[in-house]
Formats: C-alpha cells, sequence, structure tokens
C-alpha cells in the first residue's frame, strides 16, 4: 500500500470515535503496546530522538530499495505515536517518505501533537524519519 | 477564611476552558495567573505612567521613579527588609546568577548546596567553582525529602564559603528548616554566606528577613501572582557595597569618566539599564493582593488542598508519591506505577487539568530517586477542594486508559 492508502485506512479507523477523545487514546494506546519491540542493541545514545520528554529509539534500515524502521518509547502515547508512524513509513521508498504531507495526523484529531511545545517530539520523530530516509539513500 | 468565589473572580483566566473543559490549573509551582489588580497596574502604567525613571525632571518621570521606588519600600516590607537591601532583578535565577557573579570569595573555596535544589541553585554555583578552582559540596536528602541536616557541620570545613538552600522544594513541596540552619552555621562561622531561594516558599507563607538571618534570598514575581520579568535579590544591607557588579551601564553610577568611573551605592548599583518597570510595579500589586487575602490564610487554605490531595491520591494504590507527609507547601509529586510522567499527563491535560510533568529542573533529585520525571500537582490561592475532587477523578479515568 503507498503511503496515502495507509493514512486512509488510518482515517477510517480512527472515525469510529468521532470526537470522543477517550476511545481515541485508548487505540493508541493500544497500538503502542502492540508496537514490535525493537532489537536491544539498537537501543543505542544515536538512536535516541532528541527533544522528547519522554525517551525514543529509532532504528532506520535500508533493504531492496526500501525504508524499515523499528522503535521503543517509555512512554505508552509517545509509543502508540511511533507506532503510527511506522505503519506509514514502513517498507516505502525514501522519496515518498521525504515527500509525505502527512494530513492523516489532523485527521484523526491529533494535531495538538504536532505543535513544538508538546514534549513527545511527534515533530523530532517525523523529522527524523525523513532525515534517516534520505541519509540511507544518498 | 478564604472566600473561593471572590477569590477566583479576580482572576479572569479561571473563566478559561481548556479541550472542552473548564480549566483546573495546578502548576502554579511553574507560574501562577495574575489578578485582575496586578494586570489592571500594568494597564494603568501604560495608560497613565509611562516614564522611564531616575533620569528626567518632567513629572511623568518623576511620577513614574516614586512609583518604582515605593514598589520597593512595599516589596522590603513584604518580607520585613529595608528598601536599601532590595535589588530588582528578572527573576530568581537572574538573582542567583548576580550573587555568584558578583561574590568577592577567595579562589579554591567550597560551596554547599543541596541535593533538592532547582538547577538554577546549583549551576551557578557549579560554574563559580570550575572558575574559581572551587569545590561544589552537595548536602544529602533522605527518602521522605528531608535535608540530611545532622551531615551539615561535617561537610563545613575551613574553605566553606557560601551555602545555598531553598527553603521549599520546587519539586517536593518539602519546607527545609532554614531558620535553625543559618542559626547553626552562624554559629559554626559567622563568616559562612549564606543563599535561601525563596522562589517556592514566598507565594506560600509568610517569610521574615529580620527573623531569617540570611544573607541573601532570592525569589520571582511571576510565581507569586506578579509579572514575569520581575524578580528580587534581598543582600543584607552590610554586605551589599561588597558585592561586585556583573553588568553595569545607566543608572548605576554618580561620575563617569574615561578614567575613572564612580558608582552609588546600594540597589542602583545592581539595577543598570531601564528595568521592567511595569513589572516591578505589578509585583507591588501582588504584595498588595497577597496581603489583601492574608498570607496565613493562603498558607492555610492551600494546605487543606494538599492534605486533601494527598488523602485522595494516598488511596490510589497505583500512586506513589514522593515524600508522603505533610511539611509541604502547596506541592504534590508522583508518579502512577508502571507509566511514564508523561503520559499521565497528556490524558490529565485532556480532562482540562495543568499539570507539570518532567524533572522539574532537578534532575539530580531524579537520580537520588532513580526515577526520570515526576507529575507534579501544585496549588495556589484560588484552587478549590472541588478542583482536586476533579483531578483525582481525572487521574483515576488516566490511570484506567493507561492499563
Amino acid at each position: 500500500m503507498s503511503i496515502k492508502e495507509i493514512e486512509e485506512e488510518i482515517i477510517s479507523e480512527f472515525e469510529i470515535f468521532g470526537d470522543e477523545w477517550e476511545g481515541k487514546y485508548e487505540h493508541l494506546i493500544d497500538l503502542g503496546k502492540s508496537l514490535t519491540k525493537i532489537d536491544e542493541k539498537n537501543k543505542t545514545e544515536e538512536n535516541i530522538i532528541k527533544g522528547c520528554q519522554s525517551r525514543v529509539w529509532l532504528n532506520s534500515e535500508f533493504k531492496d530499495g526500501k525504508i524499515f524502521f523499528t522503535a521503543e518509547s517509555d512512554a505508552i502515547i509517545t509509543k502508540g505515536m511511533v507506532a503510527l508512524m511506522i505503519r506509514v513509513f514502513n517498507g516505502q521508498k525514501a522519496k515518498d517518505i521525504v515527500e509525505a504531507k502527512l494530513e492523516f495526523i489532523d485527521e484523526i484529531g491529533l494535531t495538538e501533537h504536532l505543535s513544538p511545545t508538546r514534549a513527545n517530539g511527534l515533530v523530532s520523530m517525523i523529522n527524523r524519519m525523513k532525515y534517516d530516509a534520505l541519509n540511507l539513500t544518498k | 477564611m478564604i472566600d473561593s468565589k471572590h477569590i477566583r473572580e479576580q482572576f479572569p483566566i479561571l473563566k478559561k476552558w481548556v479541550n472542552n473543559k473548564p480549566l483546573v490549573y495546578f502548576d502554579n509551582g511553574a507560574t501562577t495567573q495574575k489578578p485582575q489588580m496586578v494586570i489592571d497596574s500594568i494597564v494603568k502604567y501604560y495608560s497613565e505612567q509611562n516614564a522611564n525613571i531616575h533620569r528626567g525632571v518632567h513629572t511623568l518621570s518623576r511620577e513614574a521613579t516614586e512609583l518604582f521606588e515605593a514598589s520597593r519600600t512595599t516589596v522590603a516590607s513584604f518580607i520585613n527588609a529595608r528598601p536599601e537591601e532590595i535589588i530588582f532583578t528578572a527573576g530568581t535565577t537572574d538573582s542567583i546568577n548576580l550573587v555568584a557573579n558578583g561574590l568577592t570569595i577567595a579562589k579554591g573555596s567550597e560551596i554547599i548546596v543541596s541535593q533538592m535544589e532547582h538547577h538554577s541553585n546549583i549551576l551557578p554555583w557549579q560554574l563559580w567553582c570550575e572558575r574559581n578552582e572551587g569545590k561544589l559540596v552537595i548536602l544529602p536528602i533522605t527518602k521522605d525529602g528531608s535535608l540530611k541536616i545532622e551531615e551539615l557541620e561535617g561537610k563545613i570545613t575551613k574553605n566553606t564559603a557560601l551555602i545555598a538552600l531553598t527553603q521549599v522544594s520546587n519539586t517536593l513541596g518539602v519546607i527545609n528548616p532554614v531558620k535553625e540552619i543559618i542559626k547553626k552555621v552562624k554559629k559554626i562561622n559567622s563568616e559562612i554566606l549564606i543563599l535561601i531561594d525563596g522562589a517556592q516558599s514566598v507565594p506560600h507563607m509568610s517569610v521574615d528577613m529580620k527573623e531569617l538571618d540570611c544573607d541573601f534570598f532570592v525569589f520571582s514575581g511571576h510565581k507569586m501572582y506578579a509579572p514575569t520579568g520581575s524578580g528580587v535579590l534581598f543582600v543584607k544591607e552590610n554586605l551589599i557595597n561588597t558585592l561586585k557588579q556583573s553588568r553595569t551601564g545607566g543608572g548605576t553610577i554618580k561620575t563617569v569618566s574615561f578614567e575613572k568611573t564612580e558608582y552609588v551605592d546600594g540597589p542602583l548599583r545592581f539595577e543598570a539599564g531601564t528595568p521592567n518597570i511595569e513589572a516591578v510595579i505589578g509585583l507591588a500589586k501582588a504584595c498588595e493582593f497577597m496581603n489583601l487575602v492574608g498570607i496565613k490564610n493562603i498558607s492555610d487554605h492551600e494546605h487543606l488542598l494538599l492534605e486533601h490531595a494527598q488523602k485522595e491520591l494516598s488511596a490510589i494504590s497505583e500512586v506513589e508519591i514522593y515524600a508522603n507527609h505533610l511539611n509541604k507547601a502547596a506541592v504534590i509529586s508522583f508518579n502512577v506505577k508502571g507509566q511514564h510522567p508523561f503520559d499521565v499527563g497528556t490524558l490529565l491535560d485532556k480532562y482540562g487539568i495543568a499539570v507539570r510533568t518532567g524533572h522539574h529542573c532537578t534532575q539530580p533529585l531524579m537520580s537520588y530517586y532513580g526515577i526520570q520525571g515526576t507529575v507534579r500537582a501544585s496549588f495556589g490561592v484560588y484552587n478549590t477542594k472541588e478542583e482536586v475532587d476533579i483531578f483525582v477523578e481525572a487521574l483515576k479515568k488516566s490511570i484506567k486508559l493507561l492499563n
């Protein structure tokens, strides 16, 4: 599936909650809990994303022309965010990752996490994923 | 007794809703909201009184100067000091830096701080030590957040020049017996200088410079209902002329020539440049506000909130409170077992509750407890028991969501 198609899928998944934030967050927390564990050897200092109140490790790999991510966080909501981002970006081409506008974040009502003051660093997370995608394919 | 309805009416921001819920503001340790009389004083200043101070002969400048100097008197009397002992600064951090950069103590001196200090009461001293071959000595604490006062005497050597301690821990809320400590230290060696960080005490309790007998006392306006950018450095009068200036410029001098400059004595020597005039006027208004409500009333009211919150939170099995006793100002710091403070804070925000999460600029204290951070609820005069109940309910719901 393309990034856009996965975004659409996530939007429809969140649609059932309507304006009810508790459901959305419960879902986000569940996504966080189901996030595939990062390999312990990849929990390195370089893989820590700066700018988060919680610790986030992100490991990026380039395989068969595509980018693959694994990640981990000690905060569960942050982990939910990472899980969403990985779902959108995993196995995509670097160019598509870099160009993705990620409008789904607004659509599912999590825009507040994009504000630069938010300590979970969703912005830093996205920037790092795009940066890694670009760097790995240079 | 506090008439909460009457108090709350004076704070326009408390009518605000966040995330479709009425705002419950429990981040007073970070900054307090401002009462109408403080806000009005700023508007009035710019509408009717604005002029530069200590300069002009014209009426407006003279009146602005009088207002500024009257504020100094108000603030001095608020902490039972003399106006000549009050230096206006940008805040607590600014005040501590001013002392650290202006000290005339010997190279290689030792400075004692405690394990629970705010970074602002560690870093200026650490920097001083780095630059002057000094040594930073740490006074440890116990698990319940008390200073190990019995170890203090052993930490003092012939090289100890200064002890910097907070009166109330910003993270734990614990009230330190600074008066006894000062007495003890001065008995051991009256030459040792003592700086007390009052940033978290002045908003909650009455402080008295004559009674405390410290050499330096620092606090911020914005944590006590005054505007941001107002702060105070109290310096005992016999010391004020021994402190070197770290900043200089307009308003600090008697005469200037390229060969030699003669500075004025007293606080003005440290207030170079045009100060934050309206913030200082607002600070005096905030002192008036606190006096009108009654500082004892504020303390008593906030203590009831603390007691209630602590009782309710203790009843939640997943909650772990740090410094779980009541010798505290209106601060309660906790974690939910197995959960990151960021998650708890994020969900509480969705319920309209503003708390602080993280290390609270006290990383050495976090290391002591072996944690990344805490959730901190801190109360102010306008908070109510009902708000504590809303908070507790929201916390219970958040825990449920997280599990």
